[in-house]
């Protein structure tokens, strides 16, 4: 893995961006970072990014930091995971500082309530568009065993209230599994 | 000391939240309210309102909420600082194995198998956030007749715009956001 140090200011900059705007949980950022990361700059590849929302879900702290912690590390070793993380935590440190002093007006004014609400219509259709390209690409893939645990895991999480931990977890054990099978047929070396 | 406590009960947040960042809200308040006795849990249910309103993750802005409110800019620092240690030497860990190992076919393998249900995942956060867009609600308490228009509305144009021309997802989320309380204050529904 090359590292490349001409581009930690972008990172700093791109990490910062999304954290200031990213309202919604941690799988809105990795929407964010997927058409950031992906599509714009076209450092990660898709797969990549995929592998790297399982590990940041399966690992202890919050998601916005520990993805950039990996995609850090990705471009530039220990000091872009930094550099990343520093533009992750900015923005958020900042805007509490300040609200912090005069939460109540923050908490009660009636214009900040609607822009949060609607908000979410611009937000729901950004992940909506993230994943009609993801699911796509899976759909591509004309695995089936791919596709029913797609949809499996979709109803799981979203109408059943599984965990995301249990389901990537399930999803890593049926990975093993298909691994032992292949290599059972010989096709993996 | 403290500071000192801060850091520790933060530490511990950062170390224990598996899975995101709701699951971080009640080890927050069982650290900061419970054991060590920093905020009233009255000043708490203040601090997750906040913390929903505002960008970021949620146990970083409780960090900082915390940090501030208790001890000020030193306390905002050593707060997230604590939080996010864990994060980082797991995640370095991880992400050196990870790119040490994952052009392996046998690796390739396995992770395929994870990438579809990261697909499901995502997919899933997205439609709680359409739900309550639309509706206000959780789908489990969707009533179809209290469907918000402007709402709707938005969320078809949004996502018109992005599948048809490049525009990025900021300006996107910003947009939706003013055009709609726009649309509410000339309704005279604000």
């Amino acid at each position: 893995m090359k590292k490349d140090y001409s581009k930690l200011w972008t990172l700093f900059k791109s990490m910062f961006v999304l954290s200031a705007f990213t309202f919604g949980g941690g799988f809105v950022i990795v929407s964010l970072m997927k058409k950031k990361f992906v599509e714009e700059l076209k450092w990660l590849e898709e797969d990549e990014m995929l592998d790297v929302t399982a590990i940041t879900q399966s690992s202890p702290g919050p998601l916005p930091v520990n993805a950039s912690v990996i995609i850090g590390y990705r471009m530039a070793g220990v000091v872009g995971s930094l550099t990343a993380i520093l533009g992750t935590i900015l923005p958020p440190m900042i805007i509490i500082s300040v609200i912090s002093l005069f939460y109540e007006q923050f908490r009660t004014n009636p214009y900040i309530a609607t822009a949060l609400q609607v908000m979410r219509a611009g937000v729901a259709a950004v992940i909506f568009d993230v994943v009609i390209n993801l699911a796509g690409n899976v759909l591509k893939t004309k695995r089936m065993l791919y596709i029913i645990m797609m949809i499996t895991a979709f109803i799981a999480t979203y109408l059943l209230d599984v965990s995301a931990m249990i389901v990537i977890l399930t999803c890593l054990g049926i990975g093993l599994i298909d691994l032992a099978l292949t290599l059972k047929k010989g096709r993996v070396a | 000391m403290l500071l000192l406590k801060l850091f520790f009960a933060f530490i511990q947040v950062g170390l224990f939240s598996v899975g995101g960042g709701y699951a971080a809200i009640p080890l927050i308040q069982e650290q900061i309210v419970n054991i060590y006795g920093l905020m009233t849990l009255e000043e708490f249910s203040d601090l997750i309102t906040v913390a929903e309103m505002t960008p970021g993750p949620i146990s970083i802005n409780s960090a900082t909420f915390v940090g501030m409110r208790i001890a000020g800019i030193p306390g905002v620092l050593i707060c997230t600082i604590g939080c996010i240690i864990p994060s980082f030497c797991i995640c370095l860990i991880l992400a050196h194995f990870y790119y040490k190992y994952r052009t392996v076919s046998g690796v390739q393998v396995v992770l395929g198998a994870m990438r579809p249900a990261v697909v499901a995942l995502i997919a899933s956060a997205g439609a709680s956030i359409l739900m309550l867009g639309l509706f206000q609600a959780e789908i489990q308490d969707v009533v179809l007749g209290n469907i918000r228009v402007v709402e709707l509305g938005i969320f078809a144009a949004a996502l018109f715009i992005l599948r048809k021309f490049k525009v990025s997802a900021i300006a996107i989320i910003l947009g939706s956001g003013v055009t709609g309380t726009v649309i509410y204050a000339l309704m005279g529904a604000i």
